[in-house]
Parts: C-alpha cells; structure tokens; sequence
C-alpha cells in the first residue's frame, strides 16, 4: 500500500461543505434567468383529447412547451425508445408531464401552472404486480413483461424428485422505495439554436444526460455539454431521471431563444415524479436435505417497473444474479421478469434489484431452517459459498473467501448466542410487552456492470498534469457524497508518488473529462479508480521514457520539475487509460451464465431488535455489520457508506411506506414518508474484512451497494424471533406487525374478521 | 408592477454581524430572502415544511427553520447563518470536527447540521449520547446514517472544552 490508499484523508471538498461555499445547482444564477415548472398528468392512464390554457392568465408573458416544440424526437432512450420527454397522444401515468412553462417569476408561474388543463379519456388501470401478470389490461406487448431473464444451473426437477428432500415454499414482497436525497432535482440550461445546449444541474451520470439530449435536438456530440454540479446525494436516483429533466430545462431555454432556464422541483414534485425502487414479489421454493444442505432453488422474480421500460431490464438482472445468494447450490432455476403498470417508473436505487431478491431469500432461509430443525446461522454455515465453489450463474469463486469467518465474528461481536438465551427468557414473561429480538443475513453484492457490461462500456480516464506538477484526474464519474473526489486523489496520489495536495479531480464537464461510464453499480472505486491508477502510472512512465524523470525514487519538486520540462517540449501532458476486462470474466447473455461480475463484496450482517406489542412498533436497537470489500482506499470513507446504507435499509425494512392512490404517491411529503433520523437509528458497529482483490485498485472492491442488501431480511427476520409471527413484507409499519399478530392471535380474532 | 411595489415592504435585520435592509414580500419566507435577496445560499432547502432541517439559522440565538419563518417576523432580528461561523479562514471548531470526523459526505444537510451542533454545544457543552440524539433529531441526513455525526458532535465537544481549558479556569467558559 502506498502513502495515501488506506489512510482516512479528509475529504478533498470538506471545507467547502462544512461552510456553505459549496454551490449546488439551485444556488447558481445566470443573468437573466428565469424559472421553469411542468403541468402534469392528473390520471394514470388515458388519451389526450385536448389542452386548455385558462384566459384569466396573460400568457403570452410565458414561455410554453408542449411535445409539438420538440425539435428532435421527444424520446428518452435508456434501452427502448418508450418513454417520451413530454406526454402526447397517451398518458400512462399519474404525474406525468405534458406541459412545460417558464416566467421570470417564480410565485406567478406556480399559479398559472394551476391554470392549465389536460383533458384526458380515461383509459383502463393497473397498479400491481399480480394483476400486471394477469394480462386483463395490456400496457405493454403481447404480456405486459418488459423483460425475462431465465437463468438455470444443474437439474432442478430431478433434485425436486428426491425422496431425501424436504421442500420448503414463501412468497415475500418489498414495497417502493424513495431515496430522498436531501437536495431535491435541479437543472440550469441554456440552449438556442445555432448554439448547442448546456446544462448544468444535479446528476449522477454526465454522459447518460448527454446521450438523451443530442436525440432531443438533433444535436451532433459537440453541441450538448452536460455539467454536473454539486450533488447532494443520488443513491441512483439521480441515474436517470436528470435526463427527462435536462431535457425539459433545455426545451423552454431553446423556446425562449437562448435565455438561461432553472427548473428546481420542491419536494412534493421530486417525491411524487421521479423514479423510486422496484416494488418486488418473490416466491421461493427449496429443497433441503434433512440436515441442512441446499440441494435445489426454484425462484419467481418479478419487478413492478412502472410505466416505462427506463432501466428496469438492469435492475432486474442484477435482482436476478443474485436471488440465489452467497450459496453453494448445485440446482436453481430462476425466472426473473419486469412488468409494466401504470405507476410512475420505478428505477435505480443502492442495490439495483439484488435487496429485493435478498430480502426474499434471507427471510426465506430462516423459514427454511425451521423446516429441518437448525438454527438459522447454522443452515447458512452449512452451504456457504467457498473458493473453488460455483454461483447459480455457475461462476467459480476464484478469490480467496472468508464469509463463514466473517458470519462467525458477526455473531460473537453482537452477542447472538447469549443475547438469543436472555431474550428468550425476556419474551417469555408476559409482563414484558416489549418483545426482543435477534436476525441475520448472509449475502454477497457484485462489483461493477453485470457479465459485459463493462467491455461494452470501455470506459476511459484522463490524468494531466500541469505546471509545478499540479495534477488533474479527468472522469466523468460524479461525487455525490461517497468520496469520488477523495479516493481518486488518493491512488493518483499514490501511483504519481506526489502529495495528495498536488492531485484535483475535474469537475465532470462533458466538454471536458471522457466517458468513464456512470456513476453507479458500485464500480467508481473498484473500476474507475483502477483506471485512474492505471493512467497515473502511465504518466509517470511517460516522463521517464521521456528522460526528465530519473528512474527510481524521486522528489516532489523532481516531478514537477520533470512535468515542467515535458511540458515546455512537448505543450501537453496529459494521459488516457481504457477499461481491460480481468482475464477469465466470461460472460454469455443469451444463457446467463458465467462470470456475472469481475469480484463481489462479501458479508454478514447481525441485527437487534425490540417490538412493542402494545404500539407495534419495531426499533433496530444495535446492528452489527461485518464485510469484505477487499483493500479499504479511505477507511472513514468506506464506513461511512456502510453505515449510511444500513440506516436508508433500515427505513425501508421498518419506517418507509410509499402510500400509492390509482398510481400516485399520497405521501409526497417529509412528514409522512418517514426516513430515519438522529433518534431512530441504532449503533452501527461497522467491521472489515480485507481480501484484495487482483485486479481492483490496490485491492478495492465496491462498497456503496452492499450494505443496503441484507439489513432489511436481518431485521424482520429478527422481528420474527422477537415475536413469533412472521412478516413476509417489507417494510413492516407498525400496521403490518398489527395485522400480523392479529391474524396469528388465533381464531375468535379471524372470526371476527370473516364475521 | 405598481401593485407588486405595494405589497413589499422594507425590512432591516442584521446577519453575520450586519446590519441589512430588503424590499420584500412581509409573508416571504426568511429562507428566500437569505438566500435569493441576501445570496447567502449555504442555508438549503430540503423540504420546505420544517422537517428536515436543512435551512436552519440562528434567529435571535435560538435554532430555527428558516422555511418556516415569514420575513416580517425576522425583523430587527440578529441572524446567524453558516456563512457567519468561521472566523475568516479559521473554521468554528464543529465545521473542523465535520471534515476530521467525517460528518459530511454530499454535504446538503451539513451547514444545517453543523449549526445544530453549535446549538446542541451551547447548551450541553459536553453531551451525551442520548442529548446528541435528542439534539439533531430535527436535522434529517441521507447519506451518513448519523453514526459520523455523532463522531464529529463529540470531537467538536472534546476541542471546544479542550481550547476553554487552555484558556484558563473559566475565563473562556462563558
Ligand atoms: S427546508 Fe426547512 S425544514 Fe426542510
Ligand atoms: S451528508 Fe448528504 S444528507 Fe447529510
């Protein structure tokens, strides 16, 4: 390891943080700025027969966008061209946009917003999964399956057939998620014709932005510049959705002439448009010898994409690799399918499809070892994935692998066997109306874009160096609070053999730093940031090849004197790396099999929990998150991404509802879609095991998805053996514990029920 | 426009130690006015309705939303926002605290939460976990799941005492 990899160092942008300085996208103005805001659809699913703009508004102070202004094709292309940037014809969702207004006013453009009307006949409805399946409304093709995915390994039904299995059924659903970043989305454009577009605005994948806006103008390349400025947060909410609203920003600028456009949504509007996580069902069946060996997995994977297509074929893929978790089992059959619904549509959020598949088969394998009598972190123990061992993608673990170690260290550093023989003593006294708990998780989160993904992407990273040997990382990989800005400095530091001082990232600046791929997928650290290493050494080769650095060791002024005399030569220096696919990652698409991801993060998790039987509320009141993500670049860092991903896991396994009416979310607000706060989340107690991998940066793997995988399967697995029912949904409000423990309470309560 | 003119009103108040005079709405929200009239924008928006926190100030001392303050009730008032805190380029100890223990990541929720903790400190000068807790519970963050908050309120803490008591018995304590 090297100076810097490994060490905390402060955060490259904290002073700016920490002051206020720091300029996100709303507290940027341009001269002559006006506002922009969207009229939206009322009804989820209909034809549009007209619009009416009301004549108490004088509006021709405004500047209006319908889908007819479009001067390129009004398409967002994430994988199929479906989803337009502005509603004509067909409405399929509620909150969708259809007309776009701008004023120099913002409190005058918020009324007449009011003052627009869209005139829809109403169309048939479907807003879940089960009827989606049932095809009595087509939304989408011949089934309403945007994607299927069938992945297989070894014989399932024969293994079935053995007459020395049990088999054990579930079915387990998740509800959507909202991400809610703190700052809401925000875009600035100025675009005219003859002139190009810019946008400047909060984001996560600059390059994603620019490939959406050239289509929309009919713009070459060169002409759409897409900037990103300070994010605060995405956790793959801001993914894709920037793209839609770029678009709109860009639109009313290109209408109004060229006059700089800021769209800002409040919170209601973020909340109730912009993409959430897939609602999930998963139904599990497994065959299990009677002393715990896994012989067989049969899973029904389904996705609630939502109205568009968008990325839901991604989300469901990634959902599908990884329903069969960190086990050896020699026969799986999985069937994972996205479907379509009239809900706005759902999209990335930390994790991207494998929490819901692990929330279903870590619930699932508790009510699994129940069936043959082991307890819970024995069964798992027993049919742990080893090196040398296969996936369900039939992938061989070829690195070193610790995660029976790692599940063994969770238990002892939680407490689990002594605390499970206090609380069952606890429970047991009726006079105790608080129950407690204890639940694990056993799971595993590849690195990096599934199977080829990252061939296809071969994504690209700049380091130049300037005068005085001041260097700049050029990549279009965005800081959304995870540390992009930190670590990068950290390895070109390293390799470079510079000052951490002397190493800037660029801000990403589609004019500016290369398509190093999109922020997401947990590959900033492990596969950019090898790039980074990669192009650093190459510079530093550079200038020895060049002779004005000496071979062996040398001075940071011997660098900079070295860059100053290149650059007097030469005029530049500056230095690109590509994307190399680790030898053995072999990967067939059509049937799904082989080397699913270049390297996975491995871990277990332990959480504790108290249940009120009276209030029947759940409180996580001690989590214990044990995990391999190979060599640690900024130890601070990677334990502040566990612990901010266990906490948002925690909201979705306990507090986060999303209260959907015909398609719409009902709390669109903060105060009623609750995330945890400073009171609500319990010690996070947060531990590394550090196999390096070969081929990551000095040895780093992701980290950013990982913990948001198995808190929520922990936690009601542990309210289940606080109070004896189980929970099959998340996230478990107090009404759904209620509910649960009523409809266990036995039969004069079902009675009454069915009365 | 002359209606427009009509409804504004003139307001003085002092921020950062000075004093400040708009033009503006009565009922406009004091958040707008630092932040668009006074361009002091490192007070954000996260919600709009008081619940997260993110455009807290100090209004006569006391912690407030400034989302849910209407302009004419700040009048006369003295306001601190984050740009107020540092002393030229030497930050408050809290702001320190926040880069060394890690407390910040996208930074949205941090100019509210440093400004909390300065709050919480003045009021508990050495806190515990549960008056940490009770504390920022107004403040809500996305991205760090509190524990590096949490670190960074007891390092400020530790630095705050530490600097009182090199500045000599009670002297500095005040
Ligand atoms: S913006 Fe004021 S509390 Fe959220
Ligand atoms: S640091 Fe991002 S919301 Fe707190």
């Amino acid at each position: 390891m090297g100076k810097y990899v490994g060490q905390s160092m402060p955060r490259k942008e904290g002073t700016d943080k920490v002051t206020g300085r720091s300029l996100y996208v709303d507290d940027i103005v341009l001269d002559g700025m006006i506002h922009g805001t969207t009229v939206r659809s009322a009804v989820p699913h209909g034809r549009i027969t007209g619009i009416r703009f009301d004549p108490a508004i004088p509006w021709d102070e405004f500047v209006i966008v319908t889908a007819a202004d479009v001067p390129g094709e009004n398409v967002v292309t994430m994988l199929i061209a479906d989803q337009p940037f502005l509603a004509h014809d067909v409405i399929r969702h509620p909150d969708e946009p259809v007309v776009l207004l701008a004023h120099p006013d913002k409190h005058l453009l918020a009324a007449a917003r009011e003052h627009v009307h869209i005139d829809v006949d109403p169309l048939p409805t479907v807003f879940d999964i089960e009827s989606s399946l049932q095809c009595n409304t087509l939304l989408f093709g011949a089934d309403n399956v945007f994607k299927r995915f069938d992945m297989t390994k070894g014989d399932v039904d024969a293994a079935f057939a053995r007459d020395d299995v049990v088999i054990v059924e579930g079915s387990y659903e998740t509800g959507a998620q909202e991400q809610m970043y703190i700052e809401p989305m925000g875009m600035i454009a100025v675009a005219a014709p003859g002139q190009g577009v810019t946008v400047w605005g909060s984001l996560q994948c600059p390059y994603y932005v620019h490939k959406a806006l050239k289509p929309l103008f009919g713009l070459p390349a060169e002409q759409v510049r897409v900037v990103q400025t300070v994010t605060g947060g995405g956790f793959g909410g801001k993914e894709e959705y920037p793209s839609i609203l770029a678009g709109h920003a860009a639109l009313l600028s290109w209408k109004a002439g060229g006059v700089p456009v800021k769209i800002i949504y409040d919170r209601a509007e973020d909340l109730a448009c912009t993409t959430k996580r897939h609602p999930s069902r998963t139904r599990h069946r497994t065959a299990v010898t009677r002393d715990g060996e896994l012989v067989a997995m049969d899973i029904d994977f389904v996705l609630d994409g939502g109205a568009y297509a968008t990325l839901s074929a991604v989300v469901l893929s990634r959902g599908t690799i990884h329903a069969c978790g960190p086990y050896r089992c020699p026969n799986a059959r999985v069937v994972g399918r996205a479907v379509a619904t009239n809900l706005p549509p759902h999209g990335a959020f930390r994790g991207f499809g494998a929490p819901q598949s692990i929330f279903a088969l870590e619930r699932h394998l508790d009510h699994v070892a129940r069936a043959v009598g082991l307890p819970p972190e024995e069964l798992r123990r027993r049919n742990l994935l080893n090196r040398g061992d296969t996936t369900a993608t039939s992938q061989t673990i070829e690195e070193a692998i610790d995660l029976g170690a790692m599940l063994d260290d969770a238990l002892n550093i939680a407490g689990w066997a002594e605390k499970k023989a206090a609380f069952a003593v606890h429970n047991a006294d009726p006079a105790n109306t608080t129950k407690k708990g204890m639940g694990l998780a056993t799971f595993f989160h590849g690195s990096g874009f599934t199977g080829s993904g990252e061939v296809y992407l071969a994504s690209v990273v700049g380091v130049e160096a300037g005068p005085g040997g001041h260097v700049t990382v050029l990549a279009a990989s965005t800081e959304i609070g995870q540390g992009t800005n930190t670590i990068f400095s950290q390895i070109a530091a390293d390799a470079l053999r510079i000052p951490y001082e002397l190493v800037e990232v660029a801000q990403p600046d589609t004019a500016r730093v290369p398509d190093s791929g999109p922020t997401v997928a947990s590959r900033t650290c492990m596969v950019v940031g090898r790039l980074v290493q990669d192009a650093s050494e190459a510079l530093v080769s550079t200038l020895r090849d060049a002779t004005f650095l000496k071979a062996g060791d040398y001075t940071a002024e011997q660098f900079a004197g070295a860059v100053d005399a290149y650059l007097e030569r030469f005029g530049t220096l500056r230095i690109y790396s590509k994307y190399k696919q680790p030898p053995g990652v072999v990967w067939d698409d059509k049937t799904y099999r082989g080397a699913a991801y270049a390297a996975f993060g491995w871990a277990a998790y332990v959480a504790e929990v108290e249940v009120d039987t009276l209030t029947y509320s759940a409180k996580v009141t001690d989590f214990v998150a044990v995990q391999d993500i190979g060599t640690l670049i900024n130890p601070q860092l990677a334990a502040g991404q566990v612990e901010g991903g266990v906490a948002q896991a925690i909201g979705w396994a306990i507090y986060e509802g999303v209260d959907w009416r015909e398609g719409h979310m009902a709390n669109n607000q903060m105060t009623n879609y609750i995330i945890p706060t400073a009171a609500d989340v319990p010690p996070i107690r947060v531990y590394f095991h550090s196999v390096p991998f070969s081929y990551g940066p000095s040895g780093a793997k992701g980290v950013g998805e990982l913990p948001m995988d198995g808190p929520a399967p922990a936690i009601l697995n542990a309210i289940e053996d606080a109070i004896g029912v189980s929970i099959r949904r998340a996230p478990a409000l107090p009404e759904d514990i209620m509910e649960a423990v009523l409809a266990a309470a036995g039969p004069t309560t079902s009675e009454v029920n069915h009365g | 426009m002359a209606e427009v003119a009509f409804g504004k009103v003139a307001i003085t108040f002092t921020v950062n130690g000075v004093e400040r005079t708009v033009e503006t709405y009565p009922m406009a929200r004091l958040l707008d006015v630092l932040r668009e009239e006074l361009r002091l924008t490192g007070t954000k928006e996260g919600c709009g309705e008081g619940e997260c926190g993110a455009c807290s100030a100090f209004v006569d001392g006391k912690l407030v939303n400034t989302c849910l303050v209407p302009v004419i009730q700040a009048r006369g008032a003295t306001i601190e926002t984050i740009e107020g805190l540092a002393t030229g380029d030497e930050l408050h100890a809290v702001q320190q605290a926040f880069i060394d223990a890690g407390g910040a990541q996208c930074g949205i929720c941090t100019p509210g939460m440093v400004l909390a903790t300065v709050a919480l400190l003045r009021e508990h000068p050495d806190p515990n976990e549960a008056q940490i807790r009770e504390g920022l519970a107004g403040n809500l963050c996305r991205c760090t799941g509190y524990i590096k908050i949490f670190d960074s309120v007891a390092t400020a803490a530790r630095a705050i005492r530490a600097r009182e008591d090199a500045s000599g018995h009670g002297g500095g304590a005040a």
